[in-house]
């Protein structure tokens, strides 16, 4: 910067503070304009531009090497070969060669440009003046002209009528939008309200497919259910299981300290929906001996052994337990579908 | 009967009775081995039963009660099996160093053969998940996909999808399974350890804990191959993602700065 062309008057040595007023100049703003240009190697020595040139060529031809070793492995290697390469492990070698000679072709493109302009290309600085933003004023004064002409003539302002109904016109026609959103419907009318779960449904474990006895079910375990008569195969079963999905653990009854969720276990094993109330994730992961779930999304930590009672996190109600009971096969049977909606709260919700 | 009775006195009359009794000795004891067998078994049981209570006063008695009946420093282990014994035992978690929110895996300190004898002295306390046969874990065979299908259903919501742990609450934390053998991990469905809920063979059959073994060992082995390269611990997105925004865009920067740094003027200033 020391040997930019700053206007003498501009520098504080030009300026006499010590005796009477600091003489202001007539512009302190002044553009200092650019500083000289300085020569680089290349511009000097032309041996030193030819090295730059070989580097920058020794590069590009890295990069086509690089292709070619792309083509190559392609070719070469077997989608399902492993090989062990430190530190990565057991990678697949046809991953591992793509991504490196792409990867590689690609960079030296960029470091040969990079070289090049660095080197060899002018560096010679440059200043371009922007041009005024405003318009002449002869163009503002016939832009004005031509308006009011316009305006006159096409009496917009003198034909209330048409001026209104053209208003009219331009403020419905953004209905035929929003009228198309319709389409985001239909609305899910008693959908979130409803499971599949009913009176009488046996309790289907979802690792064997088999109907849960309550014998089976230990204090201490955890085990997913799903209601009979849903099957994997079902072209609805994700629909349905995201709402009927169920988590059954037992516990001591003398443990629950809730005396509606006692009623409605069998002995000690409940049944509550596998679906946060916060935003919907799937929750179970259940500490057996505090018998606390938590949802791993935001956190929320309900306590199965208090109706499921939310201790923590931002759900804003207890997760939803299925009445069960036992029919006369000694299977476990619900007594019916959860008394309020499962999942995360709804306007309509109550 | 006279002749015998005359050469009863013969020199060789010793040796005669002592082959007939030795004989008859064989004889009978081949007729009752099985029976004496079962003696010497339950013998060897109730001898690791004495081996593993003297071991159980010295390292456990302090916390778990004279009588495994439990103090208020740990739980009872009446009912709780051998292979409650051989995971936490096994596994190096128990004896614990400290109490916390959950013991850790640590170095094992009791050679295998105390440790069955402690579980034999703790299964003698009451009936429990009996510690399993090879046949029952070994994952030879198993369907891997099952596996995998049964183990999103039971086991990632604490353990990840390919098993590397997660965080619980109040500093408590599902472990990660590398490393994990068989065995432990058949014992940690059928009991449930900490706070681990178990997954008995009544709601998960043998056979399906033998799938999830295969898929573990399969995905979370040493062997296990990662053809995308570098796993970052196989956390999910969120880590890959910051992987990429930190060290890809920061090694972008970094080049950017090191070009912008370095002047290509011959005189530098």
């Amino acid at each position: 910067m020391s040997t930019q062309e700053i206007p003498e008057e501009n520098l504080p040595a030009g300026q006499d503070t010590a005796h009477g007023a600091v003489k202001v100049a007539d512009n302190p703003f002044v553009d200092p304009g650019l500083p000289p240009h300085k020569p680089r190697v290349q511009d000097i020595d032309e041996k030193a531009a030819r090295r730059s040139e070989r580097a920058v060529a020794f590069m590009f031809v890295l990069s086509m090497l690089a292709t070619i070793g792309f083509i190559a492995s392609y070719v070469i290697f077997p989608v399902d070969k492993i090989v062990y390469i430190w530190p990565f492990g057991h990678v697949s070698a046809l991953n591992f060669a793509l991504g490196w000679t792409l990867g590689l072709a690609l960079f030296f493109i960029g470091a040969g440009a990079v070289h090049w302009a660095r080197t060899l290309m002018s560096d010679v600085e440059i200043a371009d003046e922007r041009h005024p933003m405003a318009a002449s004023p002869e163009v503002k004064a016939k832009v004005m002209a031509d308006f009011a002409a316009g305006a006159a003539e096409s009496g917009f302002g003198r034909r209330k009528l048409i001026r209104n109904t053209l208003f009219g016109a331009l403020a419905l026609v953004p209905l035929s939008g929003v009228m198309l959103l319709r389409d985001m419907g239909p609305l899910p009318e008693r959908k979130l309200r409803t499971t599949l779960w009913a009176k009488g449904k046996l309790l289907i474990n979802m690792n064997t497919h088999e109907p849960l006895r309550p014998e089976d079910v230990a204090v201490g375990s955890l085990t997913f259910a799903m209601p009979e008569g849903l099957s994997e195969h079902d072209h609805n079963f994700q629909t349905e299981i995201a709402k009927a999905a169920l988590m059954i653990v037992r516990i001591q009854p003398e443990d629950i300290k809730d005396k509606r969720e006692l009623e409605w276990s069998h002995e000690g094993i409940v049944a509550f929906s596998k679906i946060c109330t916060h935003v919907g994730c799937p929750i179970s992961l259940y500490e057996q001996q505090t018998h606390h779930v938590l949802c791993p999304c935001h956190q929320s930590t309900f306590d199965l052994s208090d109706g499921a009672r939310v201790i923590f996190g931002p759900a804003g109600h207890a997760l939803p337990q299925l009445r069960i009971g036992v029919n006369d096969k000694g299977f476990l049977e619900a007594h019916g579908d959860f008394d309020e909606p499962v999942g995360p709260a709804f306007w309509e919700r109550g | 009967m006279k002749k015998l009775s005359a050469r009863r006195r013969h020199p060789l009359a010793a040796v005669v009775v002592l082959l007939l009794a030795l004989a008859a000795t064989g004889g009978l004891y081949a007729a009752f081995a099985p029976a004496g067998t079962a003696k010497a078994d339950e013998t060897a049981q109730s001898l690791a039963i004495e081996e593993g209570k003297k071991l159980y006063s010295v390292g456990c008695a302090s916390c778990h009660g004279t009588g495994g009946q439990g103090t208020s420093d740990g739980p009872s282990l009446v009912g709780v099996g051998s292979a409650s014994v051989d995971f936490q035992v096994g596994t190096g978690r128990m004896p614990a160093q400290q109490p916390g929110a959950q013991v850790p895996k640590k170095k094992v300190i009791y050679t295998q053969a105390e440790i069955d004898q402690l579980a034999a002295y703790v299964a003698s306390l009451g009936a429990g998940p009996v510690t399993p046969k090879e046949g029952q874990y070994s994952p030879e065979g198993a369907d891997i996909a099952k596996g995998g299908e049964l183990f999103r259903t039971n086991c990632a919501q604490c353990h990840n999808f390919t098993g590397e742990g997660g965080a619980l609450t109040h500093g408590k934390y599902a472990p990660s399974l590398e490393g994990v053998s068989p065995k432990h991990l058949y014992e940690a469905m059928q009991t449930g350890p900490q706070n681990m809920p178990s997954f008995p063979d009544t709601t998960m059959p043998e056979k399906e804990k033998k799938d999830i073994i295969a898929y573990v060992q399969a995905v979370n082995g040493d062997e296990t191959a990662s053809p995308g390269g570098l796993s970052l611990g196989g956390l999910g997105p969120v880590s890959e993602g910051l992987f990429a925004w930190i060290f890809g865009l920061g090694a972008l920067i970094a080049v950017a700065i090191w070009v912008a740094a370095h002047t290509a003027k011959a005189k530098k200033s």
